[in-house]
């Protein structure tokens, strides 16, 4: 897949400028759906039970083996502040890379792969006045369905969101 | 086989690290005064060899500058120059050039022309200054073969003396060599002899004349005899023809040593295989192989887990297999740890300069005295000590010694003692930097640390828990922060690098008598051999290490605390019992010590500490993995590990544990205001940890 | 039977380098240390050459070859001083002592055994 994205994009330097097309995966959390890029994604892996670390934020779920790396596993549902996901049989974890980094995203179920081109990706309306909205890339309506297309690592990457946890623990306990 | 001359430059570079330190080590004695005549000469040979190296493998610059070294020295040691101190400091300075030359060899890395220039200038002005020799850039002697393309015609008359045989010469040979020039034509004059009664065996009756037609010069003639000259009476003579002679006058130099080289080197490459002693490998390699026996080691736990559930009786030799891999495998992870090994030589070999600078710009005397140099420890530790090393003895010099005068005042030698030293112990490592300075000074330090917030004023502190203080982050001795140890580092920082290697510090200090840091560090920081321990079903790593004993209380040897500790009686002193459960937030773990068990472990300064945990499930090797690599450092924990059901469990650090717990008890003040608010369990601890940060 | 050699350094380059030469041109090579050691090695066997580093610890080159030259073995051996000096003074006193020639160091392996040739055919 990402070869015919390569090839695309290679072949006719017009459109690319004009309009990039990439692919995407979606999943949901809930009801919502959310997209990442493909390119980032390395490998969807069903649940398993994973080993919490102490003194963590409550949206790291705890770290589990993936062929002899530890991976740190992050629950996108108490990201959003909606609460903890009770995963079972059918979650996953999408693992992606982000820069240097691999970690793993719990979500309730994958979705779709979706081709997209930049054309057709709408502006976040308040991520100019709201920047916790900056994970967000943009909308895009596939369907009719509204799917939002995240940047993981404005979410997930410790570094970049340091005090995330005293953020979102007031409003997690009030869920 | 690779290139002879790599091998060559790898067994040259392994010599000039030892002779660099003999020549440092020779002339720090020397500074001393300390000259018993070897002592100058061992200095002498250290340079003279390294120039010898460095010139077969044309490291020019390296050459020039140990020449000019070399000839100082060599003036210094037949007592031409007198061996003043301010002469041993320019050679102490031509020394940490002469390094950094030999280390832009090893690097392979350009060197500036005038690097080095000053220190050279300088050993060039003693030697005019005491009117000695000038000093010539060392010309690379070549061989400049004449071009000489017509015929000559050569007479030539020798006659040896006797010496010329003494000295294992033989005209034979030399008449071959000249047979080699051109056409030679040979007339033995026996006339001498004398009657065979008077013949002395040793002495030289023969001489010969000889014609020779040769297409070389008289140079070359003169060459043949180059190693009899004055052992024998040679006149050589030219019958000039009537033809001009076409001399190329010059030939370049480099052009023709360059071309000397090459056909040496292929000349060399393809002979017999020479002795190896050491293989270059990628660090890489060595990284992915200890990688793989590190899966290795998790396959194999996981295999003697299926093991213990299979029927003994049934598959006996199935079982006994799986031990006997097990061994196996133990012993190839052991061979592969000791590739990455190197002596702790590398990283000491820094400190006698940095004393030396240090004493200088403190107005204090100190030597440092170095033992267990060859100790060999994991490459990453070398890497990583250096720095960790370097500030502690800072500090030594620094706050430990004090001035010349207050030494003599106390009664104590004018000149401070630091002892480095390094040792195999228990299967780790130990390094020890211990000074004969005042000790440390626990008033200014309990001072500080209540100054600071540290330490609650009412606090009543052990002379130990008071050394302790000085690691905690925020806290800096230096009354007045002096330009040597006010780096902005502080020992906290040193003793995060030490554990950050899996290592331990503790210091013990007596009041006038002086102070000693201990570190230990593991042998490997791939593989530890570990307790598996469960805690409310989540199972966790102790190193096997830190622990002394485990046992299950009676409620009769637990004592409490008005603060809520539990204080246990073991081996006739009361230990503080450590909730884990607490430490690492677990759920539905056991709380009661009496219901679980107390695994005894020994923490920083030979704290004994007990840690409550549900059970005990085995022991076994576990491969460290790092938790940093994909998420961030925990506190309290120094890595994960895979284990055998292929689920990651987490190695306690008990350092940092000791620290998280008595940072919570340190700071009555803090702690009480924690309690007081309704949090979670384990929110004490992680709150104050921020606080402290 | 293939010829012998002695090579006296106190530097283990140096020794390494002379021995692989030597060994390439069928030479069957001992090593020594210090002049001290080299006068054990000549101690009831004679070499066809010998080649001594002048400065060693215990005992230097000089000294080796006057020693040398005391024992029957090494009486009419080619003794060899590795010298870096281009300076007449060393080779004077080396050959005092009884050295048949020098090389000069640097040298390259070609020139090594070019001397060694020389000296013992």
């Amino acid at each position: 897949m990402t070869t015919i994205v390569a090839n695309d994009t290679s072949s006719d330097e017009k459109i690319r400028e004009s309009a990039q097309i990439r692919q995407y995966i979606s999943f949901n959390v809930g009801k919502e759906l959310y997209a990442v890029e493909i390119t980032t994604v390395r490998e969807i892996k069903g649940w398993i039970p994973t080993t919490s670390l102490p003194n963590s934020p409550n949206y790291m779920r705890g770290v589990i083996n993936l062929r002899g790396v530890i991976v740190p596993v992050f629950d996108l549902r108490t990201r959003f502040r909606r609460g903890k996901t009770e995963p079972g049989k059918n979650h996953v974890v999408i693992i992606v890379k982000l820069d240097e980094r691999t970690i793993g995203i719990l979500v309730d179920a994958v979705s779709d792969i979706l081709t997209i081109s930049s054309e057709e990706i709408l502006a976040v309306p308040d991520q100019d006045v709201n920047p916790e909205y900056a994970f967000m890339e943009g909308l895009v309506a596939v369907e009719e369905k509204m799917v939002a297309i995240i940047k993981p690592k404005l979410l997930f990457d410790m570094e970049l969101v340091p005090d995330m946890d005293t953020e979102i623990e007031p409003e997690a306990e009030v869920a | 086989m690779s290139d002879p001359m790599e091998q060559f430059k790898v067994v040259f570079f392994e010599e000039c690290s030892e002779l660099l330190v003999n020549l440092e080590e020779g002339l720090m004695l020397l500074q001393r005064g300390e000259n018993d005549g070897e002592t100058m000469n061992a200095v002498f040979r250290a340079v003279h060899s390294i120039k010898g190296g460095a010139g077969a493998f044309g490291f020019d610059a390296l050459v020039g500058f140990a020449h000019i070294q070399e000839t100082l020295l060599d003036e210094m040691r037949s007592n031409a120059i007198e061996i003043k101190p301010e002469y041993i400091d320019v050679l102490l300075q031509a020394f940490d050039i002469l390094s950094e030359l030999v280390g832009a060899a090893q690097r392979e890395d350009a060197v500036d022309k005038n690097y080095g220039a000053e220190a050279a200038q300088a050993m060039k002005k003693i030697m005019e200054t005491s009117g000695t020799v000038e000093v010539k850039t060392e010309q690379v002697s070549v061989d400049e073969e004449p071009q000489n393309i017509k015929t000559r015609h050569f007479n030539i008359s020798f006659k040896p003396f006797e010496e010329l045989y003494q000295r294992a010469n033989e005209p034979i040979l030399l008449i071959r060599e000249l047979n080699d020039l051109g056409e030679l034509d040979v007339e033995l004059n026996t006339s001498d002899m004398p009657d065979i009664t008077e013949m002395d065996a040793e002495l030289a009756y023969f001489s010969w004349k000889f014609v020779l037609i040769t297409e070389f010069g008289e140079d070359a003639i003169e060459e043949v005899f180059e190693f009899v000259e004055g052992d024998c009476e040679l006149i050589i003579t030219e019958e000039i023809a009537a033809t001009t002679e076409i001399t190329t006058a010059e030939t370049d130099p480099d052009a023709v040593r360059q071309g000397a080289q090459k056909t040496a080197v292929a000349k060399t490459s393809g002979g017999e295989t020479v002795v190896s002693q050491s293989i270059r490998v990628e660090l890489d390699k060595v990284d992915r192989l200890v990688n793989m026996v590190g899966e290795l080691v998790i396959t194999q736990a996981m295999l003697r887990e299926q093991g213990s559930q299979l029927l003994v009786e049934q598959y006996p030799n199935l079982v006994q297999g799986i031990e006997e891999l097990s061994r196996h495998i133990r012993d190839l992870q052991e061979s592969v740890m000791a590739i990455r090994a190197q002596p702790v030589k590398s990283v000491f070999s820094r400190m006698p300069r940095l004393v030396r600078e240090l004493t200088a710009s403190l107005d204090k005397k100190a030597r440092l005295v170095m033992t267990g140099e060859e100790t060999e420890v994991d490459k990453t530790v070398t890497e990583r000590i250096g720095d960790p090393l370097m500030h502690m003895i800072r500090n030594s010099v620094d706050h430990g010694l004090e001035s010349p005068t207050d030494r003599l005042d106390a009664g104590k030698e004018e000149e401070g003692t630091i002892h480095l030293s390094a040792f195999h112990r228990g299967g780790r490592i130990f390094i020890e930097i211990e000074d004969d300075g005042a000790g440390i000074n626990r008033e200014v330090v309990l001072k500080k640390a209540i100054e600071n917030g540290l330490v609650s004023p009412d606090a009543t502190l052990s002379d130990e828990e008071i050394n302790n203080l000085i690691f905690l982050p925020g806290f800096s001795t230096a009354e007045s922060v002096t330009n040597v140890s006010g780096r902005g580092v502080g020992m906290d920082v040193v003793r995060k690098n030490i554990q950050s290697l899996g290592g331990r510090i503790s210091i013990s200090s007596k009041s006038g008598k002086g102070s000693k840091f201990t570190m230990s560090l593991p042998l490997t920081l791939a593989v530890m051999d570990g307790m598996v321990v469960e805690i409310g079903g989540e199972k966790f790593v102790l190193p096997l290490v830190n622990i002394i004993q485990t046992l299950r209380p009676t409620p009769k040897e637990i004592n409490s605390l008005p603060d809520g500790r539990n204080l246990m009686m073991f081996r006739d002193e009361y230990i503080f019992l450590v909730p884990l459960y607490d430490v690492f937030d677990v759920e539905d773990a056991i709380t009661n010590p009496c219901e679980g068990l107390v695994v005894v472990v020994e923490g920083d300064g030979g704290m004994l500490m007990g840690f409550i945990v549900d059970d005990l499930v085995n022991q076994q090797q576990v491969v460290i993995k790092s938790l940093e690599t994909n998420y961030e450092l925990i506190e309290g924990v120094s890595g994960a590990t895979i284990l055998g059901n292929g689920r990651v469990s987490l190695i306690i650090d008990i350092a940092t544990v000791q620290e998280m717990v008595s940072r919570q008890y340190a700071e009555p003040q803090k702690y009480v205001t924690e309690t007081e608010t309704p949090s979670s369990r384990n929110s004490s601890l992680a709150q104050t940890s921020m606080e402290v940060h | 039977m293939s010829r012998t050699a002695l090579t006296i350094d106190d530097s283990k380059t140096m020794r390494d380098m002379v021995a692989f030469t030597l060994k390439n041109a069928g030479f069957e090579v001992t090593e020594a240390e210090n002049g001290q050691l080299g006068l054990d090695q000549i101690n009831g066997s004679s070499f066809d050459v010998i080649i001594t580093d002048i400065n060693m610890p215990v005992m230097d080159g000089i000294e080796f070859t006057r020693e040398a030259r005391k024992r029957a073995e090494a009486r009419t051996t080619p003794i060899l001083i590795l010298t870096t000096e281009s300076g007449a003074s060393l080779k004077n006193e080396g050959r005092t002592a009884g050295a048949t020639g020098w090389i000069v160091k640097p040298f390259n392996p070609e020139k090594l055994l070019q001397v060694v040739e020389k000296v013992c055919g």
